[in-house]
């Protein structure tokens, strides 16, 4: 197979590609943005109430997890223009930052729901129920809900942005066929997205 | 223009051989023409078992009292029915058959943009009619919530819940897909020279759908996901008990649900808008228009949910704001009808099945769509809702217009995809019997449904039961139609007179390749010129 | 058309964005300290915006992409908040 004019590939259509993921991201966007939607109206209709919930939660934690994901997405973004440069090298390390960066927030977002857990909140949980007003418990409910369901995409991210440093080590991701890299670097600044929002709505109630 | 060659040595897409063998040849295929032909078998698959289910309805109906089941199992089937009909018939409807055999064609293409994940379409769309099909078969039996899930009931039944949820859920990403396929295939593959304004309004009708899939879709997904963690985890979002809101489910619920029927519209418009020129040898008038109409429709149609709710408790603002966008969104379609009509006006008309399922799709559509002004005014909505007329109005506007439109495409199609001609006369026969058939079916119950029969009940007082029997006998002479339509259909494509390249003297791309197409449609891309377009007759 | 594939975006570029995202952050928490009683979730959402604008326009490289891409971006985001709006409608007058 040859390697050269991949540009004339009548199979690989990039703009193609990026329009897809794009598409794909918009519906990521609806899909929270679902979820946004019943946290705008609880709160709402719950201001003390997710107010009080919301000083339950640790803002440090939250923001070396916010300034983690931020450092990762420009860490990702580096990695394209790496690849564009052809500087395989760096490429290839960037990479493994930003899966690095990945895996702390994961490891952070493991042991701010073990503290809850300690402290018997958890959906369904007996303390929450028979102890917690109305607003608590759905606070807690959406705070478990969507930062569960971004941690779901922080994996999902991972694996594919590992994928991608796979075949960019391989070589079949490269200067002239980049979309791979490309898409998987608008699939992790998606979840960077998600975060930025959820940073302020859950941690920074006063 | 440059037109296709026809070269009679090249394998058409049924006898194509590759690389695998047997039924892996199709399940295993990347074609758009054979994942067409996938969605259509496994789409009739439950079609038959949806059809089932509503004949069972209706000869429950067909006496006040019990009749052949108990309330509890009433409720499971007209859940399932919905189910079925909604998830996955209607809403792959007209785009994941005629979508992905005709798009490519139509615009000059080899295939679409993402041929596997085409093919991982619809493999979503069979685990999805699994899992529905595994939620009836195990566990505590058929789920009984209506196909709406309407909470707080959908996480407090004690039935089989969680793989109906899970199932829709799955069928969900099936539409995802298809309409990001379409999106980007429409974008980017397009044959030199057709511009936008020079596509044929089947594949903008598809535009304009696959946009709502993308958009829409997700938040039902995220809503059903909501009422599984609900059932499983307590978490108490939409739960009154825990501060919960069960008409924010209902809010959530048609978000999605409204601009879904645009889904299963507009499409089946699109068809119609490539049948009715085509079957007056002239240009279709107000091409914009429609196109702009779509548009419109697809937008609007995202903002006007709130009309399935107007009983609920919600805010007078909310309900007037609603109504008023309702009515706003009937006018785009009234434009396309008056558009149809005048195309059809001094043109040279075919009589043939196409035409006659067309020019009944405008027919019922226009009644199903002014009864849509009767439920999108307030004062009138209090007294008809969730009543027999609300069912008549969607299966007019959804059956009717979906299902008419269907086979009008199916009819008019036929001779492309198969390559021979069905028999003209049975076709004409199916089309009587099934037409007189769903307008006795269905017209009684606007009346019973004014005069107060609600839904979704298995019982009736007396002075029902008269429209009652109308109606049942209606679903056996549609029934009866149904058959005579499938039967010809499938016995035509053994055993019909081998179709010429252009039976209906269409001026769309589809109807320069071959019948039927070869695997990659074109032997060379075709370019439109200047005076190229898809009506010029 | 094909410009973007040619535009390679310098490393300091993305390393100033990302420190404007830092800053803005601890902004945003420090918003949230002053009492602006029914407003501080306006601050903090502020901050948001203002954040993932600079994300989409130069880390998912919109600023360098063809301009039909904004349109869309700009027209969901659109859609989204049309649809918050009308189911406010509701409960904000019940």
């Amino acid at each position: 197979m040859e390697h050269v004019a991949q540009h004339s590939d009548p199979h690989y259509d990039q703009e193609a590609s990026k329009l897809g993921m794009w598409l794909f991201i918009f519906t990521e966007l609806l899909l929270f943005g679902g979820l946004f939607i019943v946290y705008a109206i609880y709160r709402f209709l719950n201001p003390e109430a997710f107010q009080m919930a919301g000083h339950e939660l640790n803002i440090t934690i939250g923001a070396i997890n916010t300034i983690i994901l931020l450092v990762s997405s420009m860490t990702i973004a580096m990695s394209t223009s790496a690849l564009q440069k052809k500087n395989k090298g760096l490429t290839v390390l960037l990479l493994e930052i930003t899966i690095m960066l990945a895996l702390i927030f994961l490891i952070n977002k493991y042991f701010e729901w073990g503290v809850k857990f300690d402290h018997g909140i958890w959906p369904g949980s007996e303390h929450l129920l028979n102890d917690m007003g109305h607003g608590e418990v759905l606070f807690f409910g959406l705070y478990f809900v969507m930062t569960g369901l971004h941690a779901l995409h922080i994996v999902i991210g991972m694996i594919i942005i590992i994928v991608a440093l796979n075949k960019v080590q391989k070589g079949t991701v490269n200067a002239d066929r980049p979309s791979l890299l490309e898409n998987a670097g608008l699939y992790w600044h998606l979840v960077d997205l998600i975060w930025i929002f959820l940073f302020p709505l859950f941690y920074l109630i006063h | 223009m440059q037109t296709a060659t026809q070269p009679e040595h090249e394998v058409n897409y049924l006898d194509y051989k590759g690389k695998y063998k047997g039924i892996f040849a199709w399940i295993f295929s990347t074609d758009h023409k054979r994942i067409a032909l996938l969605y259509m078998y496994s789409m009739l698959t439950m079609f038959v078992v949806g059809v089932a289910l509503g004949l069972a309805m209706k000869l429950e109906l067909i006496a006040p009292g019990k009749t052949i089941m108990d309330p509890g199992t009433y409720n499971a089937v007209f859940t399932v029915h919905g189910v079925i009909m909604i998830f996955m018939i209607v809403i792959p409807g007209l785009p994941a058959v005629f979508g992905n055999f005709m798009l490519p064609i139509m615009i000059g293409a080899k295939d679409v943009a993402f041929p596997k994940i085409n093919l991982l379409s619809w493999y979503f769309y069979v685990l999805g009619a699994v899992l529905v099909i595994a939620s009836v078969l195990f566990g505590n039996g058929a789920p009984d919530t209506g196909w709406t899930f309407y909470a707080p009931y959908s996480f407090k039944s004690g039935t089989n819940l969680l793989p109906a949820i899970f199932g829709a859920f799955v069928l969900g990403f099936s539409s995802i897909l298809t309409g990001l396929n379409f999106i980007v295939t429409i974008h980017r593959m397009r044959a030199p020279g057709m511009t936008w304004f020079k596509m044929p309004l089947f594949p903008w009708s598809l535009y304009g759908t696959a946009w709502i899939q993308l958009l829409a879709t997700p938040v039902v997904g995220i809503t059903l996901v909501l009422v599984a963690l609900e059932r499983i985890f307590n978490i108490g979002v939409f739960d009154p008990a825990l501060g919960g809101d069960p008409i924010l489910y209902q809010h959530l619920f048609w978000i999605y649900s409204h601009p879904a029927v645009y889904v299963m519209i507009l499409p089946a418009m699109g068809a119609i808008s490539e049948i009715i020129p085509a079957f007056s040898q002239k240009h279709i008038f107000g091409y914009r228009a429609i196109i702009v109409s779509t548009l419109a429709i697809a937008f609007v149609g995202y903002f006007v949910w709130g009309h399935h709710m107007f009983t609920s408790g919600m805010s007078g603002t909310a309900q007037y704001t609603f109504s008023i966008l309702t009515f706003i969104v009937a006018i785009p379609s009234a434009i396309k009808v008056f558009n149809w009509i005048s195309t059809m006006h001094k043109g040279s008309i075919n009589p043939e099945a196409p035409f006659l399922w067309a020019v009944t799709f405008i027919f019922v559509f226009m009644i199903g769509g002014f009864s849509g002004l009767v439920l999108g005014a307030l004062a009138t909505n209090v007294h008809v809702h969730d009543t027999a007329f609300v069912v008549a109005h969607f299966h007019f506007i959804v059956f009717g217009g979906v299902g008419f439109a269907f086979f009008g495409a199916i009819h008019y199609w036929f001779p492309k995809m198969f390559g021979r001609m069905y028999d003209k006369v049975w076709a004409k026969v199916g089309w009587a019997f099934f037409t007189v058939g769903f307008l006795t079916l269905y017209s009684p119950m606007f009346y019973l449904g004014m005069m107060g029969m609600p839904r979704r009940y298995y019982d009736y007082l007396p002075e029902f039961h008269a429209g009652n029997i109308l109606s049942s006998l209606g679903s056996w002479v549609m029934t009866f139609g149904l058959l005579i339509v499938v039967i010809n259909l499938f016995r035509s494509a053994k055993n019909g007179a081998i179709a010429e390249i252009n039976p209906w003297n269409s001026k769309t791309l589809e109807w320069t390749v071959p019948s039927p197409p070869p695997l990659e449609n074109f032997d060379e891309i075709p370019v439109y010129g200047e005076k190229d377009g898809p009506y010029e007759y | 058309m094909e410009n973007e594939k040619h535009h390679i975006v310098p490393y300091k570029v993305y390393i100033y964005i990302l420190v404007a995202l830092v800053v803005m952050t601890f902004m945003s928490i420090g918003i949230t300290k002053i009492n602006l009683g029914e407003y501080s979730v306006l601050g903090a959402m502020i901050f948001a915006t203002i954040k993932s604008v600079l994300v989409l326009t130069w880390f998912m490289h919109l600023k360098f992409d063809q301009p039909f891409l904004r349109i869309m971006v700009g027209f969901v985001i659109l859609v989204f908040f049309a649809v918050i709006f009308i189911t406010f409608l509701d409960y904000y007058y019940r």
